[in-house]
């Protein structure tokens, strides 16, 4: 169907427009040049803003450790319930949402495609599963690489293009995106309860550090020629002073960069950005993050903006979510993965009146006004770790607001409050930089040309929001910029529009998209891991890999590779 | 004749999948590397099948089309008030995704056998939470294994050769060679003993056979320690046997908690069991590099249900202050673990599921299945891949048949026979595909060796088509 | 265990579960003359036999609040497990668990009170007989 959308304002960074009032087209799914020979459907968007659908990079909505989320947390589930409607199923929501209700309260929002992070591989099924089950957006997922034993094992021996090949195969058969990277060597550490502290830490039972593993994944990337960049959660998350590790992970890979492009994703930064020494005197590092971000080019982080709210934590991250629950005292799920990897769970309640969380708080703010450009810093709550990402509208205001931010500000923690610079940090967002930061510098950094830009060729999956750019003062009218973004005029997903003024109007799948590695001899990695498979799984070679046809809509990126 | 290798053996929460199938003119004709029960599937799956739809008139069960025996189905789902989806253990993931779909359009409620399985492992899993795996953790590391109140032997015969004590992994060897050598020596002992009693003519001594190694003797490799109330077969294979008595692990699990903090006890035994023991057997759960604790339904069925498990999630817990220790429930059902990952994901909550409301709401002893027909409140039945008039207790069985019952299943079996309408399916793993998930959630792609009977659909298919047929009844009424 | 309503004289805890006969014989299909003979059982430890004057392969009468059945009792090969009676799941042992769930959804399908006693002239019903009997149908 044809579809014009008259007289939006619209920020489109990728295209360099910002704000200016023009005409989008839309044609058979895609943005396409305007005039069209003929409109089947006009949609009069005077005085609202129209922005590429929003682009979330990293979300945990689907997978092995979300799910446990959803079984550990009735109690979560209970408060908040999605009624079935005339063209919608019912679900449960908050923190861990159930698949139908993410995708629509997603939608809703004007986020037409969101990032699965923590895809173990041997149970890559169960993501995919979910994610089909999960409508309205597009999906992909980043298979957990980072203490695969087939990748310690090349690495620590420096076979850097037989780890490339291996790596590869992997993604194909798990059918996935970007390789993840979490707590690197502390993963397999944790298999027999231990962990790693430093990336020159050694890795028990293996003849390698967090440092070369990171090293050695990064140039596999580049070999790989894999859209996205490694996606990395780094060693010594959540403890203080790990703002050292965090720029020591940065600056190990900085050499390995070509030119000015990125090639290292940091992601939910805010829990990497801790100084001090312990908990008692633990404080920003966000102003040493940013400045290195400022200075450099090879690195992108997201956020991970903390919201005072009773969350889920959820991640990779063993040995991190068993510490977390030694600390809080609140139930704990952990499940480790046999050769890959591990994860944790432990509901979690971020208080403004703890010292701790509230300076969490203010520590991803703090990084997102001091990084200069939104091409570097993304905004994510890492979904459902610090927030839920409904909390997202919310978090747009307070960037585009000082007034917003003080009014919390003024509840929290008092020492954090005296502590943290953010009461003298003046700047706020426009609509162009959030623009950026919600989708084109995302869309960007994920290497999905098709995805958060409106120029054509691209996805037509746009966002209009009732707002006008020219009337409203985002500084004082935080609550109606709040509720603007927490549901749009219209969504359109693929060129139909799905949602309208937070009602789901046409139920869509999505489809699923992954990284179809192509190397010039994929025969001997296949053969070297049949032959070897039996000694490090318990399941047969042949039930591993994910045939095509089990994704209901698969997006494969052709990719050719160096190797 | 052809081979299917790689085939994923739909009987037990093992889910094996190193199966091979020898096939010739659409028969299963040899089955390799299966255990009793998946070689009874495989080589015994077609018999005792229902051949064509059954509906009841005059009270006896006469065969009828499909199409009559959806209509008639849809018809009673439709017209209930409160209808009980249940079953979906031994079927496919595909399938338990039509079957929620269903639930919700009749605003009925969905549960699965788990409610009198491991209901109480969740409600515990619910409350504490619980530190877990997938099974090649174990393989590879674990030098400690727990069985409690599970006899692997019997219902998960492969499970101690593939994952724990007889498998081969990284950092740790098998122990079935010990296990022979040992084996041996206590045979030839028996015989030894046998003939001096015979030529001395005395009374057969009372043969209080050991409990096994003192705990506290050192062993290299892998333990295997089975706690239980009787002696089973896999008591007999472990290296240490608790026998504990019936209705009191609560006590015992607890003790050992007290134990492991380093506390002590008061009493002179627990559960029947000295004090000391108890003591040796903190000192090798402390000691271990590595341990795993098994439990079955000897927990969940027994006095205490979901306490029982409580306390031993948490003792696994605390025991993580000291070296690595986890645990896993040992599911019964090939896709008992799969039903509840479909539920939870779809619905947000695992079993037990109430759509009467127009949203899920789960609250197990008010919304499980034995609790809604024991207070007669379901006024239909859909039973699917499962047989809850062999298994569930007799006034529940009652409540069941007071009202409408529809039965899809591909084998004749205690519940079709008392069934309104039985529709006869394809076997899930014989002769359909579908997506299963292991006891520790691994998912695995389940395989058709054979083309079903003829006329046969999937479950899949068939609630599909009650599930089209029910929304055009509803839109008429509308 | 509920005391109020303590069978008199229990002295045996019921105990149901899984054998692999059992398990073989589902999968095979549960109309059949293995399948009862797979099930339709119930294992005493010797010395309890001895005491309450039941003979091996002899038929005998579980009670338990909830009702009672016909089924052939067999000699224990995991004995020593005195007080202690085991089925295996089936029919004939659903005749006898509770259904109460105490409010967990789980009904007490283990440690069950109950008495046997001899039932040298009575039959072991085959399954339809069974649910002829106690459920109404066939």
């Amino acid at each position: 169907m044809s579809l014009l959308l008259k007289n939006g304002f619209v920020y489109d960074p990728l295209n360099g427009v910002e704000g200016e009032v023009m005409d989008i087209a839309v044609d058979h799914g895609k943005i396409v040049e305007t005039p069209l020979s003929q409109v089947q459907k006009i949609l009069d968007v005077t005085g609202m803003l129209v922005m590429p659908g929003g682009v979330d990079i990293h979300a945990h909505i689907a997978g092995s450790e979300v799910n446990a989320g959803r079984l550990l947390r009735p109690e979560d589930h209970f408060k908040d319930v999605e009624v079935r409607g005339k063209r919608t199923r019912s679900g449960v929501g908050y923190s861990v949402p159930s698949t139908f209700t993410t995708g629509y309260r997603y939608s809703k929002m004007g986020y037409t495609t969101v990032m699965v992070p923590s895809m173990p591989p041997l149970e890559a099924r169960h993501t995919h599963e979910e994610m089909d089950d999960t409508p309205m957006i597009d999906k992909a997922a980043y298979p957990l690489l980072g203490d695969w034993w087939f990748a310690l094992e090349y690495l620590q021996d420096g076979l850097l293009d037989e780890c490339a090949a291996h790596i590869a195969w992997m993604m194909r058969a798990t059918k996935g995106y970007a390789i993840k990277i979490v707590n690197p060597g502390g993963l397999e550490s944790w298999g027999f309860g231990k962990n790693v502290h430093s990336i020159d830490d050694p890795v028990p039972n293996f003849d390698i550090t967090p440092r070369q593993i990171l090293r050695g994944l990064c140039q596999v990337n580049t070999i790989l020629n894999l859209p996205h960049t490694i996606h990395v959660h780094t060693n010594n998350l959540g403890r203080p002073g790990n703002y050292y590790t965090a720029l020591k992970t940065m600056d190990c890979v900085q050499d390995l960069a070509k030119g000015k492009q990125p090639i290292i994703h940091v992601t939910h930064c805010q829990f990497s950005a801790f100084k001090g020494s312990d908990w008692s005197n633990m404080h920003s590092g966000a102003e040493g993050i940013a400045r290195y971000l400022n200075r450099h080019t090879h690195v992108t982080i997201d956020v991970g903006q903390v919201c005072f709210t009773n969350t889920t934590t959820m991640t990779a991250d063993g040995p991190f979510q068993y510490g977390l629950y030694q600390l809080s005292g609140n139930k704990w799920v952990n499940h480790d993965v046999e050769t890959e990897t591990s994860s944790g769970i432990v509901p979690f309640r971020y208080k403004r009146k703890s010292y701790v969380h509230a300076t969490q708080w203010t520590i991803g703010l703090e990084l997102a006004l001091l990084i200069n450009s939104p091409w570097k810093v993304f905004l994510t709550t890492d979904h459902p770790n610090a927030a839920p990402f409904i909390t997202y509208p919310q978090i747009i205001s307070w960037l585009m607001s000082r007034r917003a931010r003080a009014k919390l500000l003024n509840k929290i923690n008092r020492k954090a409050r005296k502590r943290s610079a953010l009461a003298s940090l003046d700047r706020e967002y426009d609509f162009h930089e959030v623009a950026i930061m919600t989708r084109a510098g995302t869309a960007r950094a994920l290497g999905l040309t098709e995805k958060g830009h409106l120029g054509e060729g691209a996805d037509a999956d746009i966002a209009v929001y009732n707002v006008n750019p020219e009337t409203i003062n985002p500084s004082t009218e935080y609550a109606t910029i709040q509720r603007a973004f927490e549901r749009t005029a219209y969504t359109l997903k693929a060129g139909e529009i799905v949602s309208r003024n937070g009602e789901i109007v046409k139920p869509v799948q999505g489809s699923t998209y992954w990284a179809d590695v192509q190397t010039r001899e994929p025969q001997e990695a296949a053969a070297d891991l049949k032959q070897r498979f039996g000694k490090y799984w318990t399941i047969q070679y042949a039930n591993y890999s994910i045939p095509e046809r089990y994704l209901h809509h698969s997006k494969p990126i052709a990719i050719k590779a160096e190797v | 004749m052809s081979v299917v290798t790689d085939v994923v053996c739909p009987v037990c929460g093992s889910l094996c999948d190193d199966l091979e199938v020898f096939v010739k003119n659409n028969h299963v004709l040899i089955v390799k590397n299966a255990c009793a029960m998946g070689e009874a599937k495989f080589l015994g799956y077609a018999e005792h099948r229902v051949k064509t739809p059954l509906i009841r008139r005059s009270n006896q069960l006469v065969a009828a089309s499909l199409d009559e025996a959806i209509d008639r189905s849809a018809a009673i789902l439709a017209s209930a008030h409160y209808p009980l989806l249940y079953g979906w253990s031994n079927t496919s993931c595909e399938a338990i995704k039509k079957g929620i779909e269903l639930a919700e359009e009749v605003g009925g409620v969905i549960d699965n056998t788990t409610t009198i399985c491991h209901g109480p492992s969740i409600l515990s899993i619910q409350d504490v939470g619980i530190a877990s795996c997938t099974l090649g953790q174990l393989r590879h590391r674990a030098d400690l294994v727990i069985y409690w109140g599970s006899n692997p032997w019997s219902a998960h015969p492969r499970h101690i050769e593939r994952y724990t004590a007889f498998s081969e992994g990284r950092y740790q060897d098998s122990e079935w060679h010990g296990y022979v050598l040992k084996s041996r020596a206590t045979q030839s002992q028996k015989r030894l003993q046998r003939a001096a009693d015979l030529v001395s003519k005395t009374e057969a001594s009372e043969e209080r056979e050991s409990a096994g190694l003192p705990l506290t003797q050192p062993k290299k490799g892998r333990k295997l320690i089975v706690v239980d109330v009787r002696r089973t077969r896999s008591a007999e294979i472990a290296d240490y046997f608790l026998q504990v008595e019936p209705g009191k692990d609560y006590e015992l699990l607890q003790a050992l908690r007290l134990l492991v903090r380093y506390e002590e006890l008061e009493v002179e035994a627990v559960a029947g069991i000295p004090v000391e023991v108890l003591e040796d057997l903190a000192d090798v759960l402390i000691g271990c590099d590595f341990g795993i604790l098994f439990f079955g339904v000897g927990l969940t069925m027994s006095q205490g249900k979901h306490r029982n498990i409580d306390a031993a999630i948490s003792l696994t817990r605390d025991l993580n202050q000291r070296t690595k220790f986890l645990i896993m429930p040992m599911r019964g059902h090939f896709n008992v673990t799969g039903a509840n990952t479909v539920s939870t994901w779809q619905t947000g909550y695992p079993y037990a599921v109430d759509f009467s409301q127009g949203f899920p709401y789960y609250n197990p002893g008010e919304t499980s299945a034995i609790d809604i027909l024991n207070r007669g409140e379901a006024d239909a039945s859909l039973i699917i891949a499962s047989d809850p008039v062999a298994h569930f207790p007799k006034q529940t069985v009652q409540h069941i048949l007071k009202n409408p019952l529809i039965v899809i299943d591909p084998l004749e079996t205690p519940t079709s026979l008392m069934a309104d309408v039985v529709i006869p399916s394809a076997l899930v793993g014989v002769e359909v595909e579908g997506t299963a998930y292991r006891m520790d959630h691994v998912p695995l792609p389940l395989k058709k060796v054979v083309e079903p009977p003829r006329g046969l659909l999937a479950d899949e298919e068939i609630l599909e088509k009650i599930l089209q047929r029910v929304r055009v009844l509803k839109e008429r009424e509308a | 265990m509920r005391e109020k309503a303590a069978l008199s004289g229990a002295r045996f805890v019921l105990l149901t579960g899984r054998t692999i006969y059992q398990g073989v014989e589902k999968e095979k299909g549960k109309l059949s003359q293995d399948y009862l003979h797979s099930v339709a059982i119930c294992e005493m430890d010797p010395e309890d036999m001895t005491v309450m004057k039941i003979k091996e392969n002899s038929n005998l009468r579980v009670v338990t609040e909830s009702g009672s059945v016909v089924v052939k009792a067999v000699k224990s090969m995991r004995q020593p497990h005195p007080g202690t009676i085991f089925m295996p799941y089936g029919p004939w042992a659903s005749l006898v668990m509770t259904s109460d769930t105490d409010g967990t959804g789980m009904p007490s399908l283990k440690g069950v009170p109950a008495t046997v006693e001899a039932a040298l002239g009575e039959q072991i019903l085959d399954v339809r007989a069974l649910l002829r009997e106690y459920y109404g149908r066939e």
